[in-house]
């Protein structure tokens, strides 16, 4: 089979547009990826689109209602936070079939504000507060508080994730924030869920991102291989069974599982890689990736952080795009802006947070519930 | 209207005589055990191997959060608790009866499973409810 190549790539600004639609936000980043490698939507086969909050309401079809009726299949994607993703290996996986040699991924979510989560469904009483909490940041407070009892990670530790991601999103003009929050501002916000305070847990904006995937064939054909990204693994999983999913939804063993599944396709190890966007949703979840992906070894993660290996100029800086925490986290665009930002530096035009020499990237994203999508990207040669 | 209280979950069982309990599935080919009623085992594909058993109403603090800003209405904050039961199986819920403040709590501390009122929560026919909590073994 032949190998699929990223040929244009983009993210809108993140941001709250509470007077634009979801397809208006979609089309903004789909037109901007076609304009990336010079494509029209004529020249797209398949649109293969990601979103949440409108699950139902063909996101994709209204998507092209903006930029182009061209009769094209529609896929219409949703997968908690691995939604993006998702489309974005769905489209991948049309191309290595030979299905076609030129579609369209777009992600697009607009997020309400406020707490994601909770348990309050379902007959008889509300159970939120009740029994314990379905709120985001208190489960992910529970799985990092699960690392904490392992290895005596400390409430610094995890605060410092947040320090160093919203130091990264000053550097990134389409981040939503671009502000410095030292580790006391980080520790003495509002606690919103022990250890998670209010500047550790995502923000919610509306964004979207797209790209353009082609086979190697056609890539070449339309003279894009200049800047064309290809796709060394691309790789989705749901959570294995573990002793504690009922009650503790697992972000761990999924992530472990599609981490040796991606560097297996890739042939490549932990070490081969250059710069990492991983799903920071809430500062605690980062901490256990490290782990989970092999960045470092079990017990290590507190250490690396405290060491500054994932910061912007380490041994492997992670999420300096700003990550959920600072850039955002519009669930169903994170997929492919994770994609654009490894992309982004991959062809050496990051400008100032700019991974130097950065040859080979991964992408993680998890959707709760559970999926966890892989990506390891390198430049074309 | 019930003149008694309903359970809060399907899984909390209260017989018309002795003490509430909570009920688990329990997979005769692998063991594994469930919350709540199911046919075929999650862990090993087995269908048609489970069987009903009462679970313990003691087990050890696995993990937890302090949760101090919830949804509208709720009272916080409250201790979120992951618990592994003596038998194996793990159950959240609040911890009780402890400050929330993470230098007072211990992971791994022993906790019993008490039965109570869902803290005066009634449903729109004015059903009250039996609730499970966890507290510190005295
Ligand atoms: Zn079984």
């Amino acid at each position: 089979m032949s190998d699929a190549y990223v040929v244009g790539v983009d993210m809108i600004k993140f941001g709250r547009f509470p007077d634009k639609t979801v397809p208006e936000i979609g089309a903004e980043s789909a037109l901007l990826a076609l304009d990336d490698c010079g494509l029209k939507i004529q020249d797209m086969q398949a649109l293969y689109c990601g979103n949440l909050g409108q699950a139902s309401g063909m996101v994709g079809q209204r998507i092209l209602q903006q930029i182009g009726q061209t009769g094209i299949p529609v896929v219409n994607v949703s997968n908690a936070c691995a939604t993006g993703a998702t489309a974005f290996r769905e489209a991948w996986a049309a191309v290595k079939a030979g299905l076609y040699d030129c579609v369209l991924a777009v992600g697009v979510e607009q997020m309400g504000k406020g707490l994601l989560g909770g348990t309050g469904g379902g007959k008889g009483i509300p159970k939120e507060g009740l029994l314990g909490s379905g709120t985001m940041p208190a489960v992910f407070a529970e799985a990092g508080m699960e690392h904490a009892r392992k290895y005596g990670t400390t409430f610094e530790q995890f605060a410092k994730v947040s320090v160093k991601n919203h130091h990264h999103s000053t550097l990134n003009p389409k981040a939503m924030y671009q502000i410095e929050t030292p580790l006391d501002q980080v520790m003495n916000a509002e606690m919103i869920a022990y250890p998670n305070t209010k500047l550790m847990c995502s923000v919610n904006v509306d964004g979207s991102a797209a790209a353009v995937i082609c086979s190697e064939k056609k890539a070449k054909e339309l003279g894009l291989m200049k800047r064309a990204i290809k796709v060394r693994a691309s790789v989705l999983t749901s959570d294995p069974w573990q002793e504690r999913d009922l009650v503790m939804p697992d972000v761990n063993s999924c992530t472990r599982l599609a981490a040796k599944q991606a560097y297996e396709m890739a042939g490549l190890g932990a070490e081969d890689i250059d710069l990492v966007e991983l799903h920071d949703c809430f500062a605690t979840a980062e901490i256990l990736h490290y782990e989970n992906l092999g960045l470092c070894g079990d017990g290590e993660a507190g250490r690396m952080i405290d060491d500054g290996e994932t910061a912007l100029g380490g041994r492997i800086p992670v999420n300096v795009s700003g990550g959920l925490l600072s850039k955002g986290h519009p669930l169903g665009a994170t997929g492919i802006a994770n994609i654009y930002e490894v992309a982004t530096h991959l062809r050496g035009e990051a400008g100032k947070r700019q991974v130097e020499g950065a040859r080979i990237g991964m992408t993680h994203v998890i959707g709760l519930g559970s999926a966890c999508g892989i990506h390891i990207l390198e430049k074309a040669q | 209207m019930s003149d008694k209280p309903l359970p809060v979950v399907e899984y909390l069982k209260i017989p018309d005589a002795g003490d509430p309990y909570l009920e688990g599935y329990k997979c005769g080919n692998c063991g594994a055990t469930f919350l709540g009623e199911r046919h075929v085992c999650s862990k090993c594909g087995a269908r048609d191997q489970m069987s009903t058993v009462k679970l313990s109403n003691s087990g050890k603090l696995y993990s937890y959060s302090i949760v101090h800003r919830s949804f509208p209405g709720i009272e916080v904050p409250y201790v979120s608790a992951v618990v592994d039961l003596d038998d194996g199986v793990a159950i959240k819920g609040n911890l009780i009866n402890v400050e929330p403040d993470p230098e007072k709590i211990e992971f791994d501390m022993p906790v019993e499973v008490v039965f109570k009122d869902a803290l005066g929560r009634k449903d729109k026919d004015g059903n009250s409810y039996l609730s499970f909590f966890f507290q510190p073994k005295s």
